[in-house]
């Protein structure tokens, strides 16, 4: 198996750069370092002199991808992709171009972007299969039809709606909890009872539609037919077999996306208060922020393929036929 | 029996949290600590993490909302008086400039503006200010400064600022404003005034560059400016400095009451440039250093900012006179108190408006300003008057309005050949499109009513505006029974067949006239305006194409003068006509060298008058020259004048001596809460209604049960 995690890590080395590439060229594309420069500046009494200078102070009075008046290697490697590309491989990302931290900022957001999203995919991932299995226990009856039904609408809804409807009716005609804020330690409890609630709720249409149709799939195997004769309950034959068998579906859509949990939620946050990281790259690419915006892509796609390793390592433990060699 | 007993179990887990929250004896919904209950701290928001704290960076009104109550600049803006008056802050008085010619001789205050080589301002402050409690200032046993040289292995151990146990204080001099203004040059700050003040201040431009190589001599180490003299700005004692000003710059007085000015202590400069404090984002740019009457005590931009008082902060009392109306508006009830009257200040992060409003309602933010969702929820328009509706009236909250000294217009550029150019037909053309957009229909539409159309540059409040008849613009409006009526269509017809296109299409070629507007608007939300927008110009049979593109390529037009039609803002640095005509005048052509004339408009005889009236001081003869200047512009029609916002905020009846100032920024000092009411009203409008929750419970327990029942049916079955 680490034979197998070497391989994926140098894969996944030809796949950063190029994400790193391409989110360089479409940002450059759109902003330029004199744009970035007035953006920072300000848009009052902003001199040219004030936007070379302040280029020259972070690099980006070099050419983009090639430097012609350089000699050999330095052609390539005296340039803004490289400089500011250099550094991401050893996770060293560097001060946002207003000077702050990124790292540090990253490691200040992701608790609180954690504690919406690992409840809501936790609790999330169970509500969806419960409800699933309930629905494949009923199957064909009414319950089952109504069931359906109800998923299709869930689903139908936009997120954002349960966000306000949520709001409106649970904090401001209700009071029973804040309608924004956050708080340290056991006093988050309180602003992030809503949140969670919205986001179970509404990944619960698509997500149980889904696990039914893998779980209604299994139900037809024979591996269940025996388990009946055998004269197991409907429930053990629910819980202990068709949902081990059903499993590997189930890790392909859920453990991929663990990694990227920190990454917050940006609607979410943004409604509710919750300082994560879920605006950090939208408000970068709307500040002309480029250091933050290639820091967050690469470690978003960095984290998907982590996630996507550890799939595969998840399959091994549910199915002992799989090997990673 | 199971199902009962399953229905209190789902009904005890249910409100488990509910209980939880409970438990600290606040109102459920009480987004605050329970320990806060009671105390003296204001509620309030912010929309956007603040970029700067540092004030020789900081410009936005974002960032002011902090640095305007911790730094104290020489000069303030008195609170009540109107028109804008600056009154001293840290300075015993506002100064007056010396004024002398090019050999040094002194010259009298009305000397000719030509004749004044420079202005000297010399700037007393009061003895006794101190700062606040800083670790910078902290002293050993030995009375040397405990943190300013610390070893890489003790920078190493800390954290946060929190992370220096100890703090200290010391005396504001008159070398800490002087510290100030030579940062404004530093190389590695490119604070956003430099470039304009190299061009007053005496040497400013030469001690960048003197900084710049000192800097690459230290390579990356502290540069300590009070090594570096500055000819402009030198302390005289330790409490006087002295500002050397190039030529007559009047508004330079209105700089000294922005932090731009304010005083900075060398101990904080040194103490945050030690190695890896900024990485820790231990910096001045993330916790400033002042003599304020508040200090930024958390600073967490993700979440909330809390400004505390300053406990080193005192000799300031509230004002004792205002203006007519506000001794009966209760706005002098307090005078001649202490300042500031909150303990502290609590900022909590609310990007969207929605949940912003619904906690003003409730209680948890002492005051807010109205988003269009909630306006018509908030205020009713009855002959032009805003009132507050029923609802808002019950809940005992006030309207304050102002009218903001800034101008939304729309900008022609004279470079182009079509809408530009000073010939007869080229004006006419502009006037008859500045007649056809009616700007009173956009600000009913889009603005809620919040505006009022403009007759020129110049807002109400500042010197050089004209109200009433005197005031209207003669080329737009006519004077109808009292009140500014705007001229027909069919006349703006008449000026538009006049300037060569009659029924809208070119007299030579025949081919319709189009005009391009570029904008940066293309969501949803501004296909409106666009449609608004096209529908004025088809009043006269003109089209309007609507080019949208981004921020980046817009700016890029501008700059190029590519653009021929656009929409732009301007919010006034200070209260003084000259922030707003210069936007007109023809050196500062946004082509020519990026200044802030984005029509390029290019007209000698108004730049010579402009050039005479911006070192005058105000009186009758500058009063001609503006009316001058802006009868010019009427005529020129540069610009379709647009309005000027209108800026609704409301309070909640616990809050006191809140009076909307344009100018001011620090105007936190002088507000009063009374804390007991504000928790009375709490609790009664934040009731927790619990049927629903015990309906959702029970509906659950009710859809859970038949499938519990099912499911044992379905297990006792029998093989069939």
């Amino acid at each position: 198996m680490i034979a197998y995690i070497l391989r994926r890590a140098l894969y996944a080395l030809p796949i950063l750069l190029g994400v790193n590439v391409i989110t360089f060229v479409l940002f450059f594309m759109v902003n330029t370092p004199d744009d970035m420069a007035r953006m920072n500046l300000g848009v009052k009494h902003v001199t040219q002199e004030a936007i070379d200078k302040w280029k020259a102070e972070r690099g980006y009075d070099k050419p983009l991808l090639y430097n012609a008046a350089r000699q050999g290697a330095r052609k390539l490697t005296d340039t803004i992709f490289f400089d500011k590309s250099v550094g991401m491989f050893a996770f060293d990302f560097g001060r946002a171009d207003d000077g702050r931290d990124i790292a540090r900022e990253i490691r200040h957001r992701m608790g609180p972007s954690l504690a919406i999203a690992l409840p809501v995919f936790a609790v999330g991932l169970a509500v969806n299969i419960t409800f699933a299995l309930v629905m494949v226990f009923f199957r064909a009856s009414y319950l089952d039809f109504v069931g359906v039904v109800l998923c299709v609408a869930m689903m139908s809804i936009s997120g954002l709606f349960y966000i306000i409807a949520g709001q409106y009716l649970v904090s401001k005609l209700w009071h029973l909890v804040p309608i924004s804020g956050f708080a340290d330690g056991l006093d988050a409890f309180k602003f992030l009872v809503l949140p969670v609630a919205i986001g179970v709720v509404s990944g619960i249409g698509a997500g149980a539609r889904w696990y039914r149709t893998l779980f209604l799939e299994e139900m037809s195997r024979d591996y269940v037919r025996t388990a009946r004769a055998k004269g197991l309950s409907e429930a053990a034959v629910l819980f202990r077999h068709v949902l081990q068998n059903a499993l590997i579906p189930i890790l392909t859509g859920a453990v991929v996306v663990i990694p990227l949990l920190f990454m917050g939620s940006l609607i979410t946050e943004s409604f509710f208060g919750i300082p994560g990281l879920g605006s950090y790259t939208i408000d970068a690419i709307n500040a002309q922020d480029f250091a933050v915006v290639r820091a967050m892509v690469f470690l978003g796609s960095f984290l998907y393929i982590v996630g996507l390793v550890l799939t595969d390592i998840s399959y091994t433990l549910v199915d002992p036929r799989i090997r990673l060699e | 029996m199971i199902s009962a007993s399953l229905s209190f179990r789902f009904l005890l887990l249910g409100a488990l949290p509910f209980l939880l929250s409970a438990c600290d004896g606040t109102a459920w919904n009480n987004p605050y600590p329970a320990a806060e209950a009671g105390k003296n701290i204001l509620y309030t928001a912010f929309t956007g993490r603040p970029k700067h704290l540092d004030p020789a960076q900081s410009y936005t009104e974002d960032e002011a909302a902090f640095t305007a109550q911790v730094y104290q600049p020489p000069l303030q803006y008195h609170y009540l008086k109107r028109p804008y008056a600056l009154i001293p802050f840290a300075a015993t008085e506002v100064p007056r400039p010396r004024y002398f010619d090019a050999a040094g001789h002194a010259l009298s205050p009305a000397a000719d503006p030509a004749a004044v080589a420079y202005s000297v301002y010399d700037i007393h402050i009061r003895p006794g200010i101190r700062y606040q409690p800083h670790p910078a200032f902290a002293l050993d046993a030995g009375g040397k400064p405990r943190y300013l040289d610390l070893s890489p292995a003790a920078l190493a151990q800390i954290d946060t600022l929190a992370d220096f146990k100890e703090t200290g204080t010391r005396e504001l001099t008159a070398a800490d404003y002087v510290y100030q203004i030579k940062r404004l040059a530093h190389p590695h700050l490119h604070s956003p005034i430099f470039g304009l003040m190299s061009q007053y201040i005496v040497g400013l431009k030469d001690y960048a560059a003197t900084l710049e190589q000192a800097d690459k001599a230290k390579s990356g180490s502290w540069l300590d400016l009070r090594a570096y003299p500055l000819e402009g700005a030198r302390a005289v004692d330790r409490y006087t400095y002295q500002v050397k000003v190039k030529g007559k710059y009047p508004q330079f007085q209105y700089w000294l009451a922005m932090p731009f000015f304010a005083p900075i202590p060398w101990e904080a400069d040194r103490f945050y440039s030690q190695p890896g404090l900024a990485e820790k984002n231990i910096s001045l740019d993330w916790y400033p250093v002042g003599t304020g009457p508040y200090m930024l005590s958390e600073n967490d931009p993700n979440r909330r900012m809390v400004l505390t008082r300053n406990p080193n902060y005192g000799g300031e009392t509230y004002p004792t006179e205002g203006e007519p109306g506000d001794r009966a508006a209760g706005l002098l009830a307090d005078a001649g108190k202490p300042l500031p009257f909150i303990d502290k200040v609590v900022f909590t992060l609310e990007k969207e408006t929605i949940p912003y409003w619904n906690k003003f309602l409730q209680g948890y933010y002492d005051a807010s300003g109205i988003s269009s969702d909630n306006f018509d929820q908030a205020v009713q328009i009855s002959g032009g008057e805003a009132r507050l509706t029923e609802d808002m009236e019950k809940q005992g909250i006030q309207l304050r309005t102002s009218v903001a000294t800034s101008d939304m217009y729309m900008g022609f550029n004279m470079l182009d050949p079509t809408v530009g150019g000073y010939t007869d037909k080229a004006r006419k053309l502009r006037q008859a499109i500045s007649i056809a957009v009616d700007f009173e229909e956009f600000i009913s539409i889009f603005a809620n009513g919040r505006g009022i159309a403009a007759q020129g540059p110049i807002p109400p409040g500042i010197f050089g505006y004209r109200g009433g008849r005197d005031g209207v613009n003669p080329y737009v409006y006519d004077w109808v029974d009292g009140k500014p009526a705007r001229k027909s269509i069919a006349y703006a017809k008449q000026l538009l067949a006049e300037a060569g296109y009659p029924g809208g299409r070119d007299a030579a070629t025949g081919k319709p006239l189009l005009v391009y507007l570029d904008t940066t608007a293309s969501g949803l939300g501004s296909k409106s305006r666009v449609d608004w927008l096209q529908k004025q110009f088809q009043k006269i049979d003109v089209q309007l194409v609507v080019r949208a593109t981004d921020w980046n390529r817009f700016q890029d037009k501008i700059r190029k003068g590519n653009a021929q039609l656009f929409f732009f803002g301007w919010n006034a640095d200070y209260p003084d006509p000259e922030n707003f005509l210069f936007l007109l005048y023809g050196p500062h052509s946004r082509t020519k060298g990026e200044g802030e004339n984005a029509a390029n408009y290019d007209n000698p005889e108004y730049d010579r008058l402009f050039e005479r009236m911006k070192n005058m001081d105000n009186g009758p003869e500058r009063q001609a020259l503006i009316d001058q200047m802006v009868r010019i512009l009427r005529r020129d029609a540069p610009w379709i004048f647009g309005y000027h916002p209108k800026d609704f905020v409301l309070a909640h009846a616990w809050t006191f001596n809140r009076k909307p100032n344009q100018m001011a920024n620090n105007a936190l000092k002088y507000q009063r809460i009374d804390p007991a009411l504000r928790e009375r009203m709490r609790a009664q409008w934040n009731r927790p209604v619990l049927w629903p929750l015990l309906l959702t419970l029970l509906a659950l327990a009710a859809a859970v049960a038949p499938a519990w029942r099912a499911y044992r049916r379905h297990e006792k079955e029998t093989a069939r």
